[in-house]
């Protein structure tokens, strides 16, 4: 069984958000980058298959050098070999053909993906992968599981509720919770991790479609109105009269 | 030309999500000087379609094949591929659900078009372009994003623009299908199971949500949140250490990892208000925080706020919305 699973590499979810001064373009300044916390669902569960079932996880991403580490990261945590293509990802539909691009040429059984970007908020390049290569993509699932060696059974969420979904690999599909519950890398991962196959491709001929013109923030609230335990039940005629939101 | 508007049923009725998208189509409609044409597939009840003549659409191709009751991603592109093109659509609009973003995304590599999600705005149209804004970084900021090719999509974030009564009277409704084969329907889900959905409100549709955290201590004490969500015909959400503990199922856990909402009223009870968990509801228009800490982070993001135990306050909080006259 070949899995290939795609990060992405995000600013932790802890991070102040900045732009540089004309609006344009994103501060990386003193931003901590991990692995899209989405995409850890996806690499634990890669493995764990792998475990069951024999067989590789690749792990792929597009970007630039700056995101090894976190690479190499899901090295450590238990994938065999690494690709990234050497890019600078300017957007969902780029990446998606990158990645398409790298599927064809190695054939996966399944590729998985996190269900969005932490940054971006795109939820979109899984479904366009599968689009591009012509198979079905099953997103987000919570649940994914090998019926036989050519069928896996997929849960999948839609608002208000869950479909049970049979597919023939391969496939691809986005995991969110509770798909599996995301590793540490131990020491001895740490180790074999820094010799393991990491390959730096130049990207296909791609292009992009959306085009980022600027940023904005969000209007600071204008500080919280206090309503004494006592009388909360004022709190309720507040939200009615002077919110209007009752 | 003309704008096409995806619209999603629930229950045979018009998801609220869906008549904002409708709202946005037309008025993309009104600024391109053409008309917004809907699409609907599946188990909609065609007077609920017809009234989507008040958000100003035209008419209503419908699609009422049985076997797309339920979500088969293949085949609803495909229908939608038609409508676009006999239509000759060359902004599709949807709403950012699970559903109308996956629809999108395939539809943005058919058509060869430019896809914008969790789009919070009408598009910029002056000069020949088309920006819209998108809320990114998990609602900590906003970008403007050209699109720049022949056809957009945009996947309209919920509850970003009130619903409008364009008052332009009934929309025709016109039984509409696509040729479909035994191809789209490889990916057809085995079964569908439905939430009981507390009350009948959907989390990402509701328009007042109420949270409850670490803070209650156990799961026997949702009456709480649960009898205070029922007076308020709100739905109910929590932190996720509550899901993680299986206090709660997982599809209510909202922030960066779970569900991200934006209601006109979020209340937050006995959560701390870590930033992974505002990341999913800073967008929410109004925040209440009950909280018995005065230094919790979460009063920092909220509108407004009550220091004090939730077991003292949350039952005031139910006796004066029952009280309140509907
Ligand atoms: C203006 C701009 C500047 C950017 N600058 C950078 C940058 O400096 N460094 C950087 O690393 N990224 C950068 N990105 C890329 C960004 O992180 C995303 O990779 C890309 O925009 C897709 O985002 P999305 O939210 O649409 O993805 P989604 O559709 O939400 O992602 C779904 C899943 O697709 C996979 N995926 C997404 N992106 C990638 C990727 N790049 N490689 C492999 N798998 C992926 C992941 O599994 C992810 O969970 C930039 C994007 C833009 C628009
Ligand atoms: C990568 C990552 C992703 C994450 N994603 C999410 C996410 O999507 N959503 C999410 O929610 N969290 C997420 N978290 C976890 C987050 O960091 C917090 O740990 C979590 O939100 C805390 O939940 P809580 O507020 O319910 O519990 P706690 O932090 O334990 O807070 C409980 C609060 O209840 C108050 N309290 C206690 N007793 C009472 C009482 N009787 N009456 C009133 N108040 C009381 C306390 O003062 C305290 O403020 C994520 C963390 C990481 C690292």
């Amino acid at each position: 069984m070949k899995i290939l699973v795609c990060i992405s590499n995000v600013p932790d979810t802890t991070s102040k958000i900045n732009f540089s001064g004309d609006n344009k373009s994103f501060d990386k300044n003193g931003v901590q980058f991990v692995i899209n916390p989405w995409d850890e669902y996806a690499l634990t569960r890669a493995i764990e298959l792998k475990e069951a079932k024999g067989g590789t996880v690749t792990v792929l991403n597009v970007g630039e050098a700056d995101a090894e580490p976190n690479i190499r990261k899901a090295l450590a945590i238990g994938a065999d070999d690494a690709i990234r293509v050497n890019a600078h990802p300017k957007d969902a539909y780029f990446v998606a053909q990158q990645i398409a691009a790298i599927a064809k040429q190695n054939n996966y059984d399944i590729i998985l993906m996190g269900k969005e970007s932490i940054d971006y908020n795109g939820f979109q390049v899984h479904n366009m992968v599968g689009e591009m290569l012509g198979i079905p993509s099953i997103t987000p699932a919570f649940k994914l599981d090998l019926v036989d060696d050519s069928t896996a059974r997929l849960e999948r969420e839609i608002e208000g509720g869950k479909e049970v979904v049979e597919v023939k690999l391969p496939f691809v599909a986005s995991a969110q919770q509770p798909m599996s519950e995301p590793r540490i890398p131990n020491m001895r991962g740490i180790m074999t991790a820094r010799t393991k196959p990491l390959q730096v491709v130049e990207p296909v001929a791609g292009e992009a479609k959306a085009d980022y013109v600027s940023y904005s923030k969000p209007e600071k609230k204008s500080g919280v109105k206090m309503i004494d335990a006592e009388n909360a039940g004022e709190l309720i005629s507040l939200l009615r009269n002077e919110a209007k939101v009752l | 030309m003309s704008v096409l508007v995806f619209v999603e049923g629930f229950n045979g009725e018009i998801k609220k999500s869906s008549l904002e998208a409708a709202t946005y189509g037309y008025q993309v409609a009104q600024q391109l000087g053409t008309t917004a044409t809907a699409v609907a597939i599946g188990e909609v009840h065609e007077d609920a379609l017809a009234k989507l003549g008040e958000q100003g659409i035209s008419k209503v191709l419908y699609d009422a094949d049985s076997r797309l009751n339920q979500f088969v991603a293949d085949a609803y592109v495909k229908v939608i591929a038609k409508a676009a093109q006999q239509e000759n659509a060359k902004v599709l609009v949807f709403s950012n659900s699970n559903i109308g973003a996956a629809v999108g995304s395939k539809l943005a590599v058919r058509l060869n078009g430019s896809l914008a999600t969790n789009v919070t705005t009408l598009p910029k149209t002056d000069g020949g372009q088309f920006i819209v804004t998108r809320s990114v970084f998990s609602g900590k900021a906003f970008a403007d994003v050209a699109l720049t090719s022949d056809v957009k999509i945009i996947a309209v974030k919920k509850n970003a623009l009130e619903i409008a009564n364009a008052g332009s009277g009934a929309a025709t409704v016109e039984k509409f299908s696509a040729d479909l084969t035994d191809a789209e329907f490889v990916a057809a889900p085995k079964e569908t199971i439905m939430q009981d959905t507390s009350g009948g409100v959907l989390l990402t549709e509701a328009e007042i949500v109420v949270s409850g955290g670490r803070g209650l201590k156990g799961p026997e004490n949702w009456h709480l949140v649960e009898d205070l969500a029922k007076a308020l015909g709100a739905a109910t959400a929590c932190s996720k250490p509550v899901a993680d503990l299986d206090w709660r199922p997982h599809h209510e856990h909202v922030g960066q990892t779970g569900i991200a909402v934006s209601p006109n009223l979020y209340i937050a009870i006995g959560i701390s208000g870590a930033i992974q968990h505002l990341a999913g509801v800073n967008s929410s228009k109004v925040i209440v925080v009950i909280n018995k800490d005065p230094e919790a982070p979460f009063f920092k993001a909220a509108d407004y706020g009550i220091v004090g135990d939730a077991f003292d306050v949350v039952p005031k909080l139910i006796e004066a919305a029952k009280a309140l006259d509907k």
